[in-house]
């Protein structure tokens, strides 16, 4: 995968050269709007400014094991278990990806 | 935001690839192309304008973006019932729109929207200026029904508050509970559904409780419903029972509790058919609830008082190129509350950059937390996650609910602290 992901990245590359500035606006996806919500309680970008945690520079990795193990009722929370449960694995990943990417 | 991430990278890819090649995606003619030159007003800067504002500009900078509000300051519903509580200053949740002006070039005019064309794609101003529009994004708020309250309208706020739009009339009936006698009754009248924040009353029963356990403990707090239940009831119940003994008495529509008259003058409220009256030192009532005035002006509004919208989009079925979002909006499953209003915001601004580019709008996804107090360290919350499906939005099954009954403490005490910065976090989300 990760290789995979790495010949895509070069060929973009070369893409971007191409195609000038269309990349400032990149398309809208699903795990743009999905994490969007998440913004709600943990701040734009996930820069909370109060006492809910900061997701803020959090890697990929880690915001799926945790919302996995939310999800599963592995690890104790408040709300965290009720919203988990309303994504699919998949949604997860995607949705991680684009909160780990506004992080960086 | 300029710079591209890998993400942003593999989605150009996609893109390009999906309309046939790099040219296409370069050149702005196709599917995710540019919206340069396009102009969106927002009309409304509460929970659902002020974001649909903000994501618009996050979404793509090359979309113009004015926002049309009159108040230059913004006070919130919620955290309302905290002031009324006696734990947070009026000025703690209000909010003004520097940081959309200045940190997302919105350009904030302080100006009352008179009328609208949807015709000619125009919005006017009170002080005279025409705007013109590409897409109009409405997020009016509500308004009240007073014809359906017998002795009372909008004449009468001053003594006998709703206190259900922050601001002047939350600081009148703060006034009111300080000039209350110990010993006095602070009667409140919930709203018929459907109506702003279904949990909002019974939090109000709650504070109000707390401040008067503190300072006048013989007064009593009684709740005159139209409704036969409400919002997260278990949850306040157990907490007023453990909380304030009881102080706090609710009175089902079936039981009493219907309102048929009220007596603005002596504060009296009168039920069962005007046979059993009420005499209340501090009278809350929070009438009837409609769409706001502006979604009546630009005939939004269907029969049922509320604005019918694409689910989707939340583009108006009445006039197209008018999206409304927020509590005048029919949101399928979703409430009427400060945090639906920012999720609808997001998602209108989502489905008009992606319309506007020629894009596919993406199917949405909402999120809803209600955090309530029921005292300063006693959080309850209901939470869901909703979709877009066969044309309206439905509640995710198996996700969300209610907090726990019978917990600890500790888990109460847990989620007072959250809803304190759900409230910091929702509002830099909206305003910051």
């Amino acid at each position: 995968m990760v290789r995979i992901r790495k010949t895509i990245l070069a060929s973009g590359l070369v893409a971007m050269a191409a195609a000038g500035t269309a990349g400032a606006n990149p398309e809208i996806t699903r795990g743009d709007v999905m994490a969007s919500t998440c913004y709600a309680c943990h701040g734009t970008d996930g820069k909370s400014p109060g006492s809910i945690p900061s997701l803020h520079g959090m890697p990929k990795e880690k915001l799926v094991s945790d919302l996995m193990a939310f999800k599963a009722g592995n690890r104790m929370s408040t709300v965290m278990e009720r919203h988990a449960r309303g994504y699919s694995d998949a949604e997860i990943r995607e949705l991680a990806e684009v909160i780990s990417a506004a992080g960086q | 935001m300029n710079r591209l991430t890998r993400r942003e990278m593999l989605k150009l890819m996609g893109a390009g690839s999906a309309a046939g090649g790099l040219a296409a995606a370069g050149c702005g003619t196709t599917g995710s192309g540019s919206a340069r030159g396009a102009h969106v007003v927002v009309v409304g800067g509460g929970f659902g304008g002020a974001t649909c504002a903000k994501y618009l500009r996050r979404y793509d900078a090359d979309v113009r973006v004015t926002l049309v509000e009159p108040k230059k300051q913004y006070t919130t519903c919620p955290a309302s019932n905290w002031y009324l509580g006696g734990f947070r200053d009026l000025q703690d949740i209000t909010h003004g729109y520097g940081a959309l002006k200045d940190d997302y070039d919105v350009d904030v005019v302080h100006d009352m929207v008179t009328g609208v064309d949807p015709d000619a794609r125009t919005v006017r101003l009170a002080g005279g200026e025409s705007l013109s529009y590409d897409r109009l994004v409405v997020s009016p708020g509500i308004d009240f029904r007073w014809d359906e309250v017998d002795g009372l309208d909008a004449s009468t706020e001053e003594r006998i508050p709703h206190a259900w739009k922050a601001g002047d009339q939350t600081r009148i009936l703060r006034q009111q509970l300080e000039a209350m006698p110990n010993g006095g009754t602070f009667v409140l009248v919930p709203p018929p559904n459907p109506f702003r924040c279904p949990p909002g009353p019974y939090e109000r029963a709650s504070l109000v409780a707390h401040y008067l356990q503190e300072n006048k403990p013989r007064s009593k707090v009684l709740i005159l419903d139209p409704k036969d239940g409400f919002s997260k009831q278990p949850l306040f119940e157990q907490g007023w029972a453990e909380k304030y003994g009881d102080m706090i008495e609710w009175v089902p529509g079936s039981d009493g509790g219907a309102v048929h008259r009220v007596d603005a003058d002596s504060r009296t409220v009168f039920t069962q058919e005007g046979f059993t009256e009420h005499k209340a030192d501090v009278l809350n009532f929070v009438p009837p609830q409609k769409a706001g005035k502006l979604a009546f002006q630009a005939g939004l509004t269907n029969e049922s008082g509320w604005c019918p919208v694409d689910q989707q989009s939340f583009e108006s079925e009445i006039h197209p190129g008018i999206h409304v979002i927020g509590d005048a909006s029919i949101a399928g499953a979703m409430p009427k509350s400060g945090h639906s209003a920012n999720s609808q915001g997001k998602m209108a601004a989502a489905a008009i950059v992606s319309q506007l580019r020629g894009d596919d709008v993406v199917s949405p996804s909402h999120v809803n937390t209600c955090y309530s107090l029921v005292g300063p360290e006693y959080g309850i919350t209901v939470a869901a996650v909703y979709r877009y499906s066969d044309g309206s939005i439905s509640g995710v099954e198996g996700a969300g609910g209610v907090s726990p009954m019978d917990v600890s403490g500790g888990f109460r005490k847990q989620e007072a602290h959250y809803a304190k910065g759900w409230y910091e976090s929702i509002t830099s989300d909206v305003w910051g």
